[in-house]
């Protein structure tokens, strides 16, 4: 599944990285601990977090997420924004909490064991 | 592999300032784009990648500077990062998932979480870590490139 489906079926925004809406999602990972996102999220994954500083955008480049999903409504720092554009990393919004965007990525067929 | 003989094994030096969040990674992301190009395999760089990040945030998070120097040769990435800064007490303490020194501003960031230490033990073949309090740490780590899954 692409994250432009993901996209179209949560009516997430697209803040930042849309020329990049064609990767393929491999699975998803829920975490605001950066360590444990680095240690146990995979490539392809689509990354839900609150956490709208830079280094989000390093993390999810590292280890070549296919998207980062911030939830709760929350809003990337500039920077943030800057550098998801450089690195090619869609960044994507909702007003959603976590648990209920997990739960309808699940529903969409996202897993969280790959 | 592109790699040959005579080209390595090869070294490169890049500085780390502590305390600026802005460019955190970007270190890493450098190592990870030059082990790309030198096409080695993806589980060694992923490894790579893991390890490296956690340590250019260790000095970024702890330390007023360091220096991580890259060693890349046919059979195994090498890095070693020296730091100026506050050191670690206990260095078997900080070892132990879960144990952080961390003040309020780092844990906001979603750092110190007392992962760092250990991440790089799972997914390095050799780590070595020493430390002189109110001065800096010795970090240094090694992976195997022909035993390229996770050990």
């Amino acid at each position: 599944m692409k994250v432009e489906w993901l996209v179209k079926s949560l009516g997430l925004e697209v803040k930042a990285g849309g020329n990049q809406l064609h990767q393929e999602v491999t699975g998803g990972y829920v975490g605001d601990l950066l360590s444990d996102v680095m240690a146990h999220s995979t490539s392809g994954n689509v990354w839900v977090t609150i956490q709208t500083h830079p280094n989000i955008i390093a993390v999810a480049s590292l280890k070549e997420m296919a998207a980062i999903l911030l939830a709760g409504g929350r809003e990337p720092d500039p920077e943030t924004l800057k550098k998801a554009e450089e690195e090619g990393i869609p960044l994507l919004t909702s007003p959603l909490p976590a648990f209920e965007l997990v739960r309808r990525l699940c529903q969409e067929g996202i897993s969280g064991i790959w | 592999m592109n790699q040959t003989e005579e080209r390595y094994p090869f070294y490169r030096t890049f500085q780390i300032e502590g305390g600026n969040f802005t460019n955190a990674g970007s270190i890493s992301s450098q190592v990870k784009r030059i082990l790309k190009e030198e096409g080695f395999p993806g589980q060694v760089i992923r490894r790579m990648a893991i390890a490296t990040f956690e340590a250019e945030m260790n000095v970024i998070c702890y330390a007023r500077w360091g220096i991580l120097n890259l060693l890349v040769s046919n059979d195994f990435l090498k890095v070693v990062v020296d730091d100026e800064g506050v050191g670690i007490q206990d260095v078997n303490l900080a070892m132990k998932e879960g144990f952080s020194t961390a003040d309020e501003r780092i844990r906001e960031l979603g750092f110190g979480a007392g992962m760092g230490l250990s991440n790089i033990k799972k997914v390095t073949d050799e780590m070595v870590l020493t430390s002189v309090v109110n001065q800096g740490t010795h970090l240094e780590f090694t992976i195997n490139v022909k035993n390229g899954d996770f050990s």
